[in-house]
């Protein structure tokens, strides 16, 4: 009996609503937490801090935020790359150029995109699935476009902009270490914060357009409103994110990282690791950005007189055959793996 | 039941075609406060299309629909009708599959919930006390319901039966003064529909709503409607109590055919 549920009684409706009710998954919690405030900092090298976990808490914030798009509500976004870059440029123009505090321009970065999600949003009030993914794809082109060519926000066609030192009161963020903290707090506050939102009325307004649109309607949930509070909150998620993987990972805004092919991963991510679950989008993106790196390294031992080139491929087979059989293998992603895991423990080790 | 009330809902000389297909041909329905009213009639007759029309997800082509004694525009978003209290089951499950029973009851109340947008994300204050309120509310509908031990499974799971009396719970959830219920007792069996049936005078008679229903079981019609109205191609043909449209050699046409003329 690792994992307990029984004897614990849940006496009033506060308790049996708390978003963790059972004890196990607390400190489960409280572990997590305390390995990546105090255990992983201090741990590891430089090079995982700023190139593996930085990547993977921005690129998990992006893919929450196209969760409570897709996996809650049920509207399909291939244009999320494009939200990330609003939030990218927008919080480095207001951090560089209007001298904004660095939190207050990421929270701006958020804001200014989650002005623009709507926007794209509006063809979701009358059409859905392929149709809408079609839609959203227009996002990404127009933003991308827009971005490159508008002089005053991009500096030029190529699209760049650098960012400068990173201040927070007054406090220089020049090691990984410190912007890994940045990240990190951020993401935990958006994450309850999202946590929240979905357990709550607004999350069982988003599951209900998801299931049945009609239905939902008809019981009293403003398509309207939720459709584009959806597409306001998943937005502001992916701008947060843009934001931060610019100030924090990249060093600068450029166009060319939030392209189709990130648009396509992190809808890849939640896929995998579990469309309309928190956890699933922690499980998405780290699978996306953890095992390649898994892959080379493994190939580098075996393959070792292999030419670099096919390495590369190969790497690209194994990585995609794994997204195959993890599909095959448990098609609602990680997180219902995880969820299996955990009712198995639940009675382990005397099935019974 | 006194006909002289005034009538809870009115509809007047309501017409709607989908293409060339007259589904309603001047129609016109009262429901009286604190009755059960059914409308019945073969597949196709257009009962379907009038809650449709009562609920705002069709726009009739011309009549006039009253509620509660003043007129509402014909044209009116769904979720503005439920806002004014009527409360609906669909014939086909509508459920939210990938719901818990109880968020699914929960999504009926959502016309009542008013916490804000920050207060969700924070949950904390109004937020918690309002999710608590209702969960309360909710919880009653579940005892009420009989339906405490699937509390927290989804709904996708369950039996076709519990899946439908899910389907009225959240239907009351919203509190309505006017609950439609389209063939809740479809595809059931004996069992099932008694129980059903229980639940929807228990409905009318302890809490006091006012239903209105479709049904094509004519036993359980007769014995628990106070009014019926017949509906055939789109036009009204009958309407009275059980015993008047037993006997009421239009609806046994409709239904039996005509006698051969020898």
């Amino acid at each position: 009996m690792l994992y307990r549920e029984c004897g614990n009684y849940k006496d009033t409706y506060a308790k049996d609503m708390a978003i963790f009710p059972i004890p196990f998954d607390r400190w489960g919690l409280g572990v997590m937490l305390v390995l990546a405030f105090l255990v992983i900092p201090f741990t590891t090298s430089d090079y995982w801090l700023s190139s593996i976990m930085i990547p993977f808490y921005c690129f998990s914030l992006a893919a929450l935020g196209l969760n409570f798009l897709t996996g809650y509500a049920g509207q399909v976004s291939l244009g999320h790359a494009a939200f990330m870059a609003v939030g990218a440029y927008a919080s480095l123009i207001l951090y560089s150029r209007f001298h904004v505090p660095l939190l207050l321009s990421i929270l701006g970065g958020g804001i200014v995109s989650s002005a623009v999600g709507p926007v794209f949003g509006i063809p979701s009030l009358r059409i859905k699935g392929f149709y809408l993914a079609v839609s959203t794809l227009a996002a990404q082109f127009i933003i991308e476009w827009i971005l490159t060519h508008w002089k005053w926000v991009s500096g030029g066609v190529f699209g760049t902009i650098d960012a400068p030192d990173l201040y927070v009161f007054g406090w220089i963020l020049d090691t990984p270490a410190k912007k890994y903290y940045l990240v990190l707090c951020i993401l935990v506050l958006l994450v309850v914060f999202g946590k929240n939102l979905v357990r709550g009325q607004l999350g069982r307004n988003w599951m209900a357009i998801r299931d049945m649109d009609v239905a939902a309607e008809v019981i009293g949930v403003s398509l309207f409103r939720n459709k584009l509070i959806a597409f306001a909150v998943s937005s502001f998620y992916a701008g947060v994110a843009g934001a931060m993987v610019t100030m924090a990972y990249y060093g600068a805004a450029n166009i060319e990282e939030f392209n189709l092919v990130l648009s396509f991963h992190l809808l890849g991510a939640i896929i995998i690791g579990g469309m309309g679950t928190v956890l699933g989008s922690f499980f998405g993106a780290g699978f996306m950005i953890l095992m390649p790196i898994f892959i080379n390294q493994a190939l580098l031992v075996f393959l070792e007189r292999v030419p670099s080139d096919l390495r590369a491929n190969s790497e690209a087979i194994v990585f995609g055959g794994l997204i195959v059989f993890f599909l095959i293998v448990e098609p609602y992603g990680m997180a219902r793996l995880w969820h299996t895991i955990k009712d198995k423990m639940r009675l382990w080790p005397f099935p019974y | 039941m006194n006909q002289k009330t005034e009538p809870l809902l009115r509809v007047e000389d309501i017409h709607i075609s989908f293409g060339g297909l007259k589904a309603l041909n001047g129609v016109s329905l009262e429901v009286y406060p604190g009755e059960i009213m059914a409308i019945i009639g073969p597949n196709g007759a257009g009962k379907t299309t009038m809650l449709n029309i009562i609920n705002g997800v069709y726009t009739p082509d011309q009549g006039r629909i009253f509620f509660e004694g003043t007129e509402r525009p014909l044209k009116m978003k769904p979720h503005n009708v439920a806002a004014m209290g009527i409360s609906r089951t669909f014939q086909n499950l509508a459920l939210f599959k990938g719901m818990d029973t109880w968020c699914n009851i929960m999504v009926g109340r959502t016309q009542k919930m008013h916490s804000n947008f920050f207060s969700q994300g924070v949950y904390w204050g109004t937020s918690q006390k309002e999710e608590i309120e209702h969960r309360e509310a909710v919880e009653w509908i579940i005892d009420f319901l009989e339906i405490e031990n699937i509390r927290k499974q989804p709904v996708g799971m369950l039996p076709y039966g519990l899946q439908k009396r899910v389907e009225l719970g959240r239907a009351l959830a919203s509190e309505p003064k006017l609950l439609l219920l389209d063939e809740p007792m479809a595809g059931m069996n004996l069992e099932e529909k008694e129980d059903i049936a229980r639940f929807i005078l228990d409905t009318n008679e302890e809490i006091g709503y006012t239903i209105a229903l479709i049904e094509h079981d004519m036993g359980v019609v007769m014995d628990i409607c106070d009014r019926i109205a017949v509906l055939d191609f789109g036009n009204k043909i009958a309407e009275g109590t059980p015993e008047e449209i037993k006997s009421n050699p239009k609806v046994i046409k409709a239904y039996l055919g005509e006698a051969e003329q020898a």
